[in-house]
């Protein structure tokens, strides 16, 4: 393992973090934008202390004790063991496993802190910042470690090989553990705050609120794509021992992936609506990020363009679905963007991704499993946890707090106060 | 509703587990597993409109 590049790789992925925060600000509301980027530092900071004292506990590591059970002739490691408060990891670099294991320890936390700000997109404009900080804790502290130990810490998913002869599940890119796994909780969030006020008409039709300041939500595409990358690179050396030269691949395609899925949505937005969306183009840029990252170190330059074009055009449209036929009223397009392409990219995977060993058909079927694990086991887990906090702490604002705004109602001052505020457009008093 | 949806999640991912468990053959369990995803894209399914029908009621 290549400690400086591992390490610089790590310390680049708080971009990431920066960028989406900028994203869910921008396309969020005026009157709400102090909060969303209070709630995005909330939700880093409640993740990163329940992450180091309870969650990476459970994530573990490989060759860390786990809890497992023998059924059906198969091992089932299904949840890490080691000392909670990260007692089991040393910063003294006395031995090589203690350094691996603190390596792992300081991606997870900036990776669980990625995790938590997915779903504040989903609940923009409506979503207390009490609650996001309990569903903070939840994600960091059960949801996240439950499948980080399944796929990097050597848990059932790691060992499909070992244990029904077919290829482990892959996830070189943190696609299904960060990525997923937070789109997944802002589809649980959106289905329990409900849509905003004004969003949607008494016979059903959606009302269009655009973003406030979509410079921000662009500049912040830029500083996602520098955490992507170093998100990426530093999974495939941590957990895939990837080397320098798959690196320079992992910046390529992530870039690649990028660009062919803003380019996408750009293209298609232009036919649609005769001028590019720039909204639904950083959308484009976010997805060809996330689909690409399942696969980063494994696949070629042209298959990452690929991957990325069809993720660009599988969110445009599914925004749409999402918006207009399933009346999920999601403003920064977490579910479609995270979730979706998420899912696209770990499928992408097992068709495009150069092994070494085993069937393509077999990748193919491994990463289906994988897939299922975060439908069928990790959203009712997500869903169940979410409804719980729900009823400790109601998650959506009262109709009050919808007019006013969040930054008036729960931090009691505005973020721009020298704007005129002007007669709201889309909410009747 | 809900509930039932959840299950019906669940129900997905365990078949898709007990063909790994109980069969042998890529292709008898890829076609497990894909009867396993079609349950699962029946409970989300399920889960969605059980949401719309809250919403539309609250209306």
């Amino acid at each position: 393992m290549n400690l400086e590049l591992s390490l610089f790789s790590i310390l680049l992925v708080p971009f990431a973090a920066a960028g989406l925060a900028l994203i869910h600000q921008g396309l969020g509301r005026s009157r709400s934008a102090a909060h969303a980027m209070l709630a995005s530092l909330c939700a880093l900071a409640v993740s990163a202390i329940v992450f180091v004292l309870f969650g990476s506990a459970w994530a573990g590591s490989v060759g860390a004790a786990t809890h497992s059970f023998t059924a059906g002739g198969a091992h089932w490691d299904w949840l890490g063991a080691a000392p909670f408060f990260a007692r089991g990891v040393s910063f003294d670099g006395a031995d090589a496993a203690g350094l691996s294991r603190s390596l792992v320890l300081c991606l997870e936390l900036f990776a669980v802190g990625l995790a938590a700000i997915i779903p504040l997109s989903a609940g923009t404009d409506r979503w207390r910042l009490g609650p996001i900080c309990l569903s903070s804790a939840l994600l960091a502290g059960v949801t996240f470690p439950v499948f980080a130990h399944w796929v990097w810490g050597a848990g059932w998913l790691a060992q499909l090989g070992a244990n029904f002869g077919i290829p482990n599940f892959t996830d070189a890119g943190g696609t299904g553990a960060v990525q997923v796994v937070g789109g997944l909780t802002a589809l649980s969030v959106a289905w329990i705050a409900g849509p905003r006020r004004g969003k949607y008409s008494d016979d059903g039709m959606p009302a269009a609120i655009p973003g406030h300041n979509i410079v921000l939500v662009l500049f912040g595409c830029l500083l996602a794509l520098v955490g992507w990358i170093g998100l990426d690179a530093a999974v495939s050396i941590l957990f895939y021992g990837a080397g320098p030269q798959q690196v320079v691949g992992v910046a390529i395609n992530a870039m690649l992936a990028a660009s062919a899925g803003c380019l996408a949505a750009l293209a298609i937005t232009r036919s649609r609506y005769h001028k590019p969306d720039a909204s639904l183009s950083a959308n484009g840029w976010i997805a060809g990020l996330v689909a690409g990252s399942a696969a980063c170190a494994m696949i070629s330059p042209v298959a990452a363009i690929v991957i990325g074009l069809v993720a660009g055009v599988l969110v445009t449209y599914m925004i749409e679905v999402f918006e207009l036929r399933l009346r999920v009223d999601d403003p920064g397009g977490a579910v479609s963007v995270h979730a979706l392409a998420g899912i696209w990219g770990l499928i992408a995977l097992g068709i495009f991704g150069h092994f070494s060993q085993g069937t393509r058909g077999g990748h193919l079927l491994a990463q289906l499993v994988g897939i299922s694990a975060l439908l069928g086991f990790m959203l009712p887990l997500i869903h169940a946890g979410n409804l719980l906090l729900n009823r400790l702490s109601t998650y959506r604002v009262d109709d009050d707090g919808h007019w006013q705004g969040m930054d008036i109602r729960e931090l009691g001052a505005g973020a721009y106060p020298e704007f005129v505020i002007h007669a709201d457009e889309f909410v009747p008093r | 509703m809900k509930l039932g949806a959840c299950l019906l999640l669940l129900f997905g991912f365990f078949l898709v587990l007990a063909a790994l468990v109980m069969l042998t053959s890529l292709a008898q369990r890829s076609a497990f597993v894909g009867a396993g995803f079609g349950v699962e894209v029946l409970g989300l399914s399920l889960l969605t409109h059980a949401y719309r029908t809250m919403r539309r009621e609250q209306r």
